[in-house]
C-alpha cells in the first residue's frame, strides 16, 4: 500500500519544485539569452510532465496527498490532488510551454527589456498556480493565492512607465485589499466556526453556520477572491493589459483569473457544499451578482476599442459564467462550470494570442485598426476566429460545452434568471465578437497616409503558439472525456 | 554549577562589560568585544530557553538573601521568550554595527557607544528577568539612560532635542512608575512580586492599590509609547543613529510591553487588572486609535525612518489590543507580534540604516531608483515590509492571524475590520517606498551608489529571513507564546 502513495508523491512535489528550480535556473543563465529560454521550456515541458502524469490516478479515483510542514497547530501547508485542482492544473501546464515559445517571440519581437525578471517572475507564478491547484486545505491555497499576485506584481508593471505603475497599483490595491480585508477575515471566521480547514466533500462548515450569516460568510469569500473578478472587484483586469500580452494570455486569461474562480468553485462545493446552500435562501444573491457581471461586463466590452481591454472585459464577463454556474447550485451545472476553466482557458489564451501577434506584426492596438488584417495574417485571424466561437459558446468550438452543461443545470432547477442570461449574453458576445472577425477578413484595409503596410505574419514561434491553442479548443470539443470525467468526480464526491 | 547561575550571568555579564568596554578604547576593539558579549547573553538565553523546556526555573536569589528580603530573579516561559528576542536582536544587531557605526559616530565616541549599548542591553535583559519590581524600576533607568545616550548621538543635531524629549516623557514614565512600586511597598511591605502578588490579593478595594495601579500603567504606558503618550517616539527614532533604532525599535519598547504584561497579570491579576479595574476598556480604544492614526501618519512622511517610526506606534497599538481582548488567545496574539514585530522592524531598520550607509538621511525622494543600484538592501526591505503588512509565510501573517482569531472569537467583529484596514493602510505606506525605490530613476545629478559591504547585508539578511524562518516553523513561538498565555491566565506562570 504504501509504495503507490509515494510514487504519487514523487510527481505532486515535483510539480512545486520544478517551478522554483527554473526560476533559480533562469537567474543562473540570465547571461545566455538562447540558454535562458532553454531553461524555461525545459521548466515549461517537465512541469507539464509531472503534473499529467497524476492525471490517471486522480483519473482512477486516488487522491494523491503530501503534507509538507505544519505552518500553524493543526493546520499544514499540504497537498491533495481532487478533481477540480487536477483540471485545472492540467490546462494551466499544458499552455505554460506554448505560452513560453510564444514569450521568446514576443519579448524578442519587440525587444522587451529585463526579460531575465520577466521568466522569472512567470516561473514563479505558474508554481504558486499549481499550488493553488493542489491546495488541500484554505491555508495552503491563500499562501499561494498572495503568492500569485506578489508574483505577477513585477510582470503587470513590466514597462515601468508610469501608466504601468499606476496600473500595478490598481492590480495590487484591489488584490491585496480584498485578499486580506475579505478573505483572511472568511477563512479565519471558518477556522474559529469548525476548528479545521481542510476541503471536505460536502463542505466543511456545513452544519456549524446557517440563516443570513451563511449569506455574509459567502460575501466575504466570493468578494475577498477578487481574482474571480465578480463586479465590483473587477477593475484590477482591465489594469493588468498593459502588462506583456502574454502575461495577459497565460496569466490573466488562464492561471490568475482561474485560480480566482477555482477558488471560488472549491469554496462553493467544498467549504459550504452545494446541498447546504441550496437550503439557505439568502445565499441565491450570488446567482444576480454572476448574472449582473456577464451582462455588464459584456456591455463594457462592446465599447472596447482597445482590442486587449475588449478581451479583458469579456474575460470578466466569462469568468462569472464559472461562477454562476456553481451559484445554480445543480450538481450538472457544476460539471458545467469545471468544464468552462478548461474551454474558456483554451479560447482566450488564443484570442490573447493573436492580439499579440497583430501587435508585433502590425503594431496596432485598436479594433478600428484591424480593416483587412485577415488577408495579411490568415494564420492568427484564422486562429481569431475559433477562440470568438468559442466565446459565443457555438459549436465546434470547446465553448459549446460548458454552455451546454450550464444551460441544462439552468433549465434543470428552473432558474430562469440564469436562462436569460447566458441567452443574453450570448448575443453580446457574438456583437462584440463577429465584427471584428468581418472587418479582418472581408473589409478592405485602410491604408492610412505615410505608412507602409508591408507587414505579413507574426514571428513564426507566436503563429505555432496561436496555432496550436486553436487547435486544442477544437479538440477539447471533439474529445472532452478526460475534463468531463474530473468534472463528474467534483459532483460525485 | 554555571547553568544554576545563567539567570543571573544573563544580566550581569552584558553589565560589567560595559565598563570593560569604556576600557578599549576607540572603535574595532571595542565592537569586537561587545559583539562577543551580545552572542555570550544569546547563548546564555538559549541556554535558559532549553532548562525551561522542563518547566518553570525555581527563582534564583542574588547573594544568597532568601526571596522576598534578597532580589530574586525568576525565569518563566514569558521572560525566556522575551530574553530570546532581545538578545538575539542584539546579537545580530552587533555585526552590523562595525561599519554602521564608524560611518556615523565619530571615533572618539565609539567606546562610549558601544559601552551604552551594553548597558542599555543590561537593563532590558534585567527588567525581563527579574522577580523585584524594584529593581525591575532600577534597570529601567539604567536602559533609559543609556538610550537617551545613544540617541543623542546622533548625526542630524535634532537628535539631540529628541533625546531630551525622549529623556523628559522618559523621566515621568520612570518616576510614575516608581510612584506605584513606591505606593505598593507602602501597602503591602514587600517588592518582591510572587510576594507582592499574594499580598495584595485580599486588598482589592484599597485605595492606595488602585493609585499604585494607575500610576504603573501610565508610567508604563510612556515607556511603551501607547497612544497618546508615544510623542517622543518619532523624532527618538528618526533622529538616532541608525544602530540605535533598529535596536529600541525591536527591543525597547517590547520589554516595556513584557513590564506591563508583567504588572497586569502577575502582580495584579487578572481579576483585578481587568474585571475590577476595567484597564481593557482604556486599552481598546487607544489601542485602535494606534493602530489607525498612527498607521495614516505614516503614510504621510516624507522621511522614510520616521514613517517607519509610526508605523512602530501603530504596530504597538496591536500588542496592547492583544491584551485588551482579555483572552488566551489575545494574549497569545500579543506576544507573537512582540516577538515577530521585533524580527520585522529589526529588519527594516537594518535595511534602511543600509542606506543611510549610502545615502545619509533617507528622503523618500532620495530613494528613487535604488532599487537598481542596491538590490539587495532593497530586497530585504521589501520582504520586510511583506512582513509588516502580514503577508502569509511571513511572520507578519502569523501574528495576524492570532490577532484577527482573537478579536472573532470575541465576537468583535468591528475590531477585526479595523485591524485589517489598518494592514491595508500598511500597503500604501511601505508601497509608497518600493514604487519609488524601484520605478522612479535616479535623480539627475544624484552620485551612482552601489551595494553596502557584506557586513551590514548579512545582519540584515539574518533578520530577513528569520522573518521567513519563523513564519513557517512556527512551533517555537507560536508554543510558546500560547503556553506563556495560558500559564498567565491560570496565574500559576509564576
Amino acid at each position: 500500500m504504501i509504495a503507490p502513495q509515494i510514487a504519487s508523491q514523487i510527481p505532486l512535489a515535483l510539480s512545486l519544485a520544478i517551478p522554483l528550480a527554473g526560476a533559480v535556473g533562469i537567474i543562473a543563465a540570465r547571461r545566455t539569452p538562447n540558454l535562458r529560454e532553454a531553461v524555461t521550456l525545459i521548466t515549461a515541458g517537465l512541469l507539464l510532465l509531472a503534473v499529467w502524469s497524476l492525471l490517471p490516478a486522480v483519473l482512477a479515483g486516488e487522491r494523491p496527498a503530501l503534507t509538507l510542514v505544519e505552518l500553524l497547530p493543526g493546520v499544514a501547508i499540504a497537498l491533495r490532488v481532487e478533481p477540480l485542482g487536477m483540471l485545472f492544473a492540467a490546462v494551466a501546464t499544458l499552455l505554460w510551454p506554448i505560452n513560453s515559445l510564444y514569450s521568446i517571440g514576443y519579448m524578442r519581437g519587440n525587444r522587451e527589456a529585463h526579460q531575465t525578471r520577466f521568466y522569472v517572475c512567470f516561473a514563479i507564478a505558474l508554481g504558486a498556480a499549481i499550488g493553488i491547484a493542489f491546495a488541500a486545505n484554505l491555508l495552503t491555497l491563500f499562501i499561494f493565492y498572495e503568492i500569485l499576485t506578489l508574483s505577477t506584481y513585477p510582470l503587470v508593471t513590466h514597462k515601468g512607465s508610469e501608466a504601468a505603475v499606476r496600473a500595478g497599483r490598481v492590480y495590487l490595491g484591489i488584490l491585496i485589499a480584498t485578499s486580506i480585508g475579505l478573505l483572511l477575515p472568511a477563512i479565519v471566521w471558518t477556522w474559529h466556526l469548525a476548528g479545521h480547514l481542510d476541503f471536505v466533500p460536502g463542505g466543511l462548515i456545513a452544519g456549524h453556520l446557517d440563516g443570513p450569516l451563511l449569506a455574509v460568510l459567502l460575501g466575504l469569500y466570493v468578494f475577498g477572491i477578487g481574482k474571480a473578478a465578480l463586479m465590483p472587484m473587477h477593475r484590477w483586469l482591465p489594469a493588468a493589459m498593459v502588462a506583456p500580452t502574454p502575461v495577459s494570455a497565460l496569466l490573466h486569461a488562464v492561471a490568475v483569473v482561474k485560480a480566482g474562480v477555482f477558488t471560488v468553485v472549491k469554496v462553493l462545493v467544498y467549504v459550504f457544499g452545494l446541498e447546504s446552500l441550496q437550503s439557505v435562501p439568502s445565499a441565491q444573491w450570488l446567482l444576480y451578482a454572476a448574472g449582473f457581471t456577464i451582462i455588464a461586463a459584456s456591455l463594457i466590452a462592446l465599447h472596447q476599442d482597445n482590442l486587449k481591454r475588449r478581451l479583458a472585459y469579456s474575460t470578466v464577463s466569462q469568468l462569472s459564467y464559472v461562477v454562476l454556474a456553481a451559484a445554480i447550485l445543480a450538481p450538472i451545472s457544476a460539471i458545467g462550470a469545471a468544464l468552462h476553466i478548461a474551454a474558456h482557458a483554451f479560447g482566450k489564451i488564443t484570442l490573447f494570442f493573436a492580439a499579440g501577434a497583430i501587435y508585433t506584426a502590425a503594431h496596432k492596438t485598436e479594433i478600428s485598426q484591424l480593416d483587412g488584417i485577415g488577408r495579411r495574417m490568415p494564420w492568427t485571424m484564422g486562429a481569431f476566429a475559433i477562440g470568438a466561437l468559442s466565446m459565443i459558446g457555438l459549436p465546434p468550438a470547446a465553448g459549446f460545452l460548458s454552455k451546454w452543461y450550464m444551460l441544462l443545470g439552468a433549465l434543470e432547477t428552473e432558474q430562469l434568471v440564469a436562462v436569460a442570461v447566458i441567452v443574453a449574453s450570448t448575443l453580446l458576445n457574438a456583437a462584440y465578437f463577429v465584427p471584428i472577425v468581418y472587418a479582418a477578413f472581408f473589409r478592405s484595409e485602410r491604408a492610412a497616409a505615410g505608412e507602409a503596410p508591408s507587414h505579413g505574419e507574426a514571428p513564426r514561434p507566436m503563429v505555432i503558439a496561436l496555432t496550436a491553442t486553436a487547435a486544442l479548443t477544437l479538440l477539447l470539443f471533439l474529445f472532452p472525456e478526460v475534463p468531463l470525467t474530473l468534472a463528474r468526480q467534483l459532483v460525485e464526491s | 554549577m554555571i547553568a544554576a547561575h545563567l539567570p543571573a550571568l544573563q544580566v550581569v555579564v552584558p553589565l560589567l562589560a560595559a565598563p570593560i568596554c569604556l576600557l578599549l578604547g576607540r572603535g574595532r576593539w571595542a565592537w569586537a568585544f561587545a559583539t562577543a558579549v551580545s552572542w555570550l547573553t544569546l547563548a546564555i538565553a538559549v541556554a535558559l530557553l532549553s532548562q525551561i523546556g522542563n518547566g518553570d526555573l525555581p527563582g534564583y536569589a542574588f547573594g544568597d538573601w532568601p526571596a522576598p528580603w534578597g532580589i530574586e530573579y525568576r525565569v518563566d516561559r514569558l521572560s525566556a521568550f522575551v530574553l530570546l528576542i532581545v538578545s538575539g536582536i542584539a546579537a545580530a544587531i552587533l555585526p552590523y554595527a562595525w561599519r554602521s557605526v564608524a560611518r556615523e559616530i565619530p571615533p572618539e565616541q565609539q567606546a562610549i557607544f558601544f559601552t551604552a549599548l551594553l548597558l542599555c542591553l543590561a537593563g532590558l535583559l534585567g527588567i525581563t528577568i527579574t522577580g523585584d519590581a524594584f529593581n525591575l524600576f532600577v534597570l529601567l533607568e539604567i536602559s533609559s539612560l543609556a538610550s537617551y545616550t545613544l540617541i543623542a548621538m546622533g548625526r542630524d543635531r535634532r537628535a539631540l532635542t529628541a533625546a531630551y524629549q525622549y529623556l523628559i516623557m522618559g523621566t515621568i514614565g520612570a518616576t510614575f512608575i516608581l510612584i506605584g512600586v513606591g505606593l505598593l511597598y507602602m501597602l503591602t511591605g514587600t517588592l518582591n512580586m510572587a510576594d507582592l502578588a499574594i499580598r495584595i490579593a485580599p486588598l482589592q478595594e484599597s485605595r492606595t492599590l488602585h493609585t499604585a495601579f494607575a500610576f504603573l500603567v501610565v508610567g508604563i504606558g510612556l515607556k511603551l509609547a501607547l497612544f497618546p503618550l508615544h510623542l517622543w517616539l518619532p523624532n527618538a527614532y528618526a533622529y538616532a543613529p541608525s544602530v540605535v533604532t533598529a535596536f529600541l525599535a525591536a527591543t525597547a519598547t517590547k520589554v516595556a510591553l513584557y513590564a506591563l504584561i508583567r504588572f497586569l497579570y502577575t502582580i495584579f491579576g487578572v481579576a483585578f487588572a481587568f474585571d475590577a479595574m476595567l484597564t481593557h476598556w482604556i486599552l481598546l480604544p487607544l489601542s485602535l486609535a494606534a493602530i489607525l492614526s498612527a498607521s495614516l501618519v505614516a503614510i504621510f512622511q516624507d522621511d522614510v525612518k520616521r514613517m517607519l517610526a509610526y508605523s512602530s506606534v501603530a504596530q504597538i497599538g496591536y500588542m496592547t489590543l492583544g491584551l485588551a481582548l482579555v483572552s488566551v488567545t489575545g494574549l497569545t496574539a500579543a506576544l507573537l507580534h512582540l516577538f515577530n514585530h521585533a524580527l520585522m522592524k529589526g529588519a527594516l531598520f537594518l535595511a534602511l540604516g543600509a542606506v543611510a550607509y549610502r545615502l545619509g538621511p533617507v528622503r523618500l525622494t532620495g530613494m528613487a531608483g535604488l532599487g537598481r543600484q542596491m538590490p539587495w538592501t532593497l530586497a530585504a526591505f521589501v520582504v520586510g515590509g511583506l512582513s509588516l503588512i502580514g503577508v502569509p509565510l511571513t511572520v507578519g501573517f502569523v501574528s495576524k492571524w492570532y490577532l484577527i482569531l482573537a478579536a472573532i472569537e470575541a465576537g468583535w467583529w468591528p475590531v477585526a475590520a479595523l485591524i485589517l484596514i489598518a494592514s491595508l493602510l500598511a500597503v500604501l505606506y511601505i508601497w509608497r517606498v518600493v514604487e519609488v525605490a524601484y520605478f522612479r530613476p535616479r535623480p539627475a545629478g544624484a552620485e551612482a551608489v552601489t551595494e553596502v559591504p557584506l557586513a551590514l547585508l548579512a545582519p540584515t539578511w539574518a533578520l530577513v529571513l528569520a522573518n521567513l524562518y519563523f513564519g513557517l516553523d512556527t512551533r517555537l513561538t507560536v508554543g510558546l507564546a500560547e503556553t506563556a498565555a495560558a500559564g498567565l491566565f491560570a496565574g500559576v506562570a509564576r
